[in-house]
């Protein structure tokens, strides 16, 4: 495993960046937030990556994809990450089309895979349900009678969860709160009755939902491969989706630090630039060091997961954390680095650390991956 | 089977011809070969693996057969080293000659100079030891009065060099002089090769806080240098100045990296052993979940530096700023790792002598104070930041 990109990531990265520069710079972000965007994501912004092929980039050739893997859309999601492009992408791209590839049987990726390459459908993975991530604490319920499934239970913070055409639910079919096993996907239309979707407004701004189930009935083949059988599956789905999501992490962090940077070099303070001040150089310089370990982290854990590695989980868990401390502190620093200027509503900076928090701590907090790499690794 | 894969079968065909037994044990202390006219070999395995080695060229794999070196390519060396490994080779030999003079005689020296140097240095004939370091001029290297006053056929070399490693076991030192007294700092300084048996080198050990340590002061008293002993320009010697400690960073920030062999897993290899022995365990785990917090981010961090060293070669090892960043973070990383060794081991981390720790306990402690000159010697942690911030990210002056 080399940790490097070939020609073809490279090309998909370029892309992406030219993308998000010409056509979703953080002023994309900050309009759809002051005109209180129902779906927090822009439409036509959405038809232009399904246009370039974006959906299709980790579905299989065999269903029509063009399997590129999650390193190709890793770093498409690090480009966009630099601009904070909110996008139907991570939820559809990454996690819908990597639950339905891995749980679903052959009919059921035919035809919803085939749906999300064409962009007929955009996809929301509702599991969290306390104020943090513990897949093994599902307690919503399905439980079968004579009409196929019925479902109750409460999801929150739900990603794209108010605007997604078809909600894929995590729902206990047997054992207790806090057993990995006993758990099962099930394929929702989220106008089915019962259903009450409430979109949660956050600092990040972007779409989220808590959603409650209450009686949900659905036809019986509406489970998406076996009963119980997402417990084997689940960390996998999730693994895939938090290198995804370190990947924007990632970007993040190297524009927050980059526009830092420049910053540093023009801000004049007792007459000289701030930048030659040793005390931000040191910090600076320290920073940079970090973002370097995530560098590697990210592309170790992607590679692994595109190659089926045994290391699958350790370096899932790695990335995550080291996305996730790196990019507090750079958050973090780019708000003080910047001085008042940067805790105005006016300027860009305070976007990236609103986006920061909520990244950090979607499928699992920097803890949360710090205990799993010991567990794993026998700590 | 493709050219690698034949290169492979050559090497472990050649290793198990080649390897003496107690070769492929884990190294003892005192069985470390630094080679030079003086070593003693207590094993005489160790002779004969150097000498085995040091025909093929592989003490050096990377550098060209002409000089007695490999000729490996990349992916060659990363076969020998694997190879190697499979069977717990001991390194043939430990080398400044190797790790940092070797690369700048072959960037910088004459033909003659490569000829006459570094077969010695690659066979283990010759010992090395670095002049840097004065005791007016430490991170202000650069201030350095050492002098070479030009005699005609030779240098006449005066001054004191500082923390000079196994000045008093090497034959030869590599000696940054001041050959331009009049000329701005930097560009006042040549890259010199003296002879340790020349008339008016003297040396002094030097005893640091771990108890003993290689370092000495080096005399230099009205020493006579043969002119063909400088390398480069004369006065351009900064620039291979600076070369070369690229190439000591980049070996020292592999101390980032925890050493081989017993694994973590074991009684007092790793901090991970060290807390499971000393602290205790619950269920496999670390039973002090504080600590073993603690150890896990350390641990994280390791492992997120070996993937960026590896990147760096997969990338192509483009050197400079990359060495800064490694010998920062390298150095921290390891004095933080005996920080967490000696907390592991309690009042075990704190036994200096006699028979009331094992060896093992007491090369800990003993080690733990020696790292606390890692992020000192070959440019402090505070120098390595100044230079990534200047070089690396463009920041003003």
């Amino acid at each position: 495993m080399k940790l490097v990109l070939n020609e073809e990531l490279q090309f998909l990265k370029d892309t992406a960046s030219n993308f998000a520069k010409d056509k979703a710079p953080v002023s994309h972000l900050r309009k759809l937030r002051d005109e209180d965007h129902p779906n927090s994501w822009d439409e036509g912004l959405w038809n232009e990556m399904i246009e370039l092929g974006w959906t299709s980039i980790l579905i299989p050739e065999k269903y029509g994809g063009s399997e590129f893997g999650l390193a190709g859309i890793s770093v498409v999601l690090q480009e966009l990450g630099k601009t904070l492009v909110p996008s139907p992408l991570f939820a559809t791209g990454v996690l819908g089309v990597t639950t339905i590839n891995q749980m679903g049987s052959e009919s059921q990726k035919e035809e919803l895979l085939g749906k999300i390459l064409e962009g007929k459908i955009t996809t929301a993975l509702a599991i969290d349900e306390g104020s943090h991530h513990e897949p093994a604490n599902t307690e919503l319920t399905a439980e079968k009678n004579n009409d196929g499934w019925v479902l109750n239970g409460e999801k929150v913070f739900v990603i794209d969860g108010s605007s997604a055409d078809l909600l894929i639910v995590i729902a206990r079919t047997s054992g207790n709160k806090g057993d990995i096993q006993g758990l099962s996907a099930f394929i929702v239309d989220p106008s089915s009755k019962g259903i009450n979707r409430r979109k949660v407004p956050t600092a990040d701004s972007r779409n989220y939902a808590n959603i409650s189930f209450e009686g949900v009935t659905i036809s019986v083949d509406k489970i998406l491969g076996e009963v119980d059988g997402a417990s084997d599956q689940i960390h996998k789905v999730l693994d895939f989706g938090r290198i995804a999501m370190s990947a924007e992490m990632l970007g993040n962090t190297e524009e927050a630090f980059a526009i830092t940077l420049n910053y540093l070099k023009e801000r004049k303070q007792f007459g000289v630039l701030i930048g030659s001040f040793q005390a931000l150089q040191h910090r600076a310089a320290k920073m940079f060091c970090e973002i370097e370990l995530t560098k590697s982290a990210v592309i170790a854990a992607m590679h692994a997961a595109d190659e089926n590695s045994n290391e699958l989980e350790r370096l899932s868990s790695l990335a995550k954390f080291q996305a996730g401390t790196t990019l507090h502190t750079v958050s973090n620093e780019s708000i003080q680095m910047h001085g008042g200027i940067g805790v105005t509503d006016e300027y860009d900076i305070g976007f990236y650390l609103k986006r920061a928090r909520v990244a950090e701590q979607i499928f699992g907090s920097s803890t949360y991956h710090k205990s799993r790499y010991a567990d794993i690794s026998g700590y | 089977m493709s050219n690698l894969e034949n290169f492979r079968a050559e090497v472990s065909e050649w290793l198990k011809e080649n390897c003496p037994p107690s070769m492929r044990t884990p190294m003892v202390e005192d069985e470390v070969v630094w080679g030079g006219r003086n070593a003693v070999y207590k094993n005489p395995e160790s002779k004969i693996w150097l000498d085995k080695m040091g025909e093929k060229g592989w003490t050096a794999p990377a550098l060209p057969k002409e000089y007695g070196g490999g000729g490996l390519n990349s992916d060659e060396i990363k076969i020998l080293n694997s190879e190697l490994f499979k069977i717990g080779a001991r390194p043939a030999l430990n080398s400044f000659g190797i790790w940092m003079l070797a690369p700048v005689i072959i960037e910088y020296g004459n033909e003659a100079q490569k000829m006459e140097h570094i077969p010695k240095i690659l066979k283990g004939e010759i010992r090395w030891c670095q002049g840097y370091s004065e005791p007016g001029s430490g991170s202000d290297l650069a201030s350095l009065s050492t002098k070479a006053e030009d005699m005609g056929d030779h240098y006449l070399v005066n001054g004191q060099k500082v923390w000079t490693s196994y000045a008093d076991q090497a034959d030869w030192i590599f000696a940054l002089v001041r050959t331009g007294p009049k000329e701005p700092k930097h560009s006042g300084i040549s890259f010199l090769l003296i002879d340790m048996a020349d008339p008016g080198v003297t040396t002094k050990p030097i005893t640091l806080i771990s108890g003993k340590s290689p370092f000495c002061e080096t005399f230099f008293d009205n020493v006579k240098v043969p002119k063909e002993n400088l390398i480069g320009e004369e006065n351009q010697g900064w620039t291979i100045a600076k070369k070369l400690l690229q190439h000591e960073r980049n070996f020292i920030s592999n101390f980032g990296l925890a050493a081989g062999g017993g694994g973590d897993g074991s009684k007092t290899k790793g901090v991970v052993g060290l807390a499971k022995t000393y602290l205790g365990e619950e269920n496999g785990k670390i039973a002090d979940l504080d600590f073993r917090s603690r150890v896990t981010e350390h641990k994280m961090k390791e492992h997120s530096f070996g993937l960026t060293l590896q990147r760096a070669g997969d990338e192509g090892g483009k050197a400079s700023a990359a060495s800064s960043i490694f010998k920062y973070y390298g150095t921290e990383h390891n004095k933080n790792r005996y920080e967490l060794m000696i907390e592991a081991m309690g009042n075990k981390g704190f036994i200096w002598d006699g028979d009331e720790a094992e060896s093992k306990e007491k090369a800990i402690t003993r080690a733990w104070l020696r790292t606390k000159a890692n992020s000192i010697e070959g440019g402090t942690s505070e120098v390595q930041l100044n230079v990534i911030a200047k070089r690396v990210l463009d920041l003003p002056a």
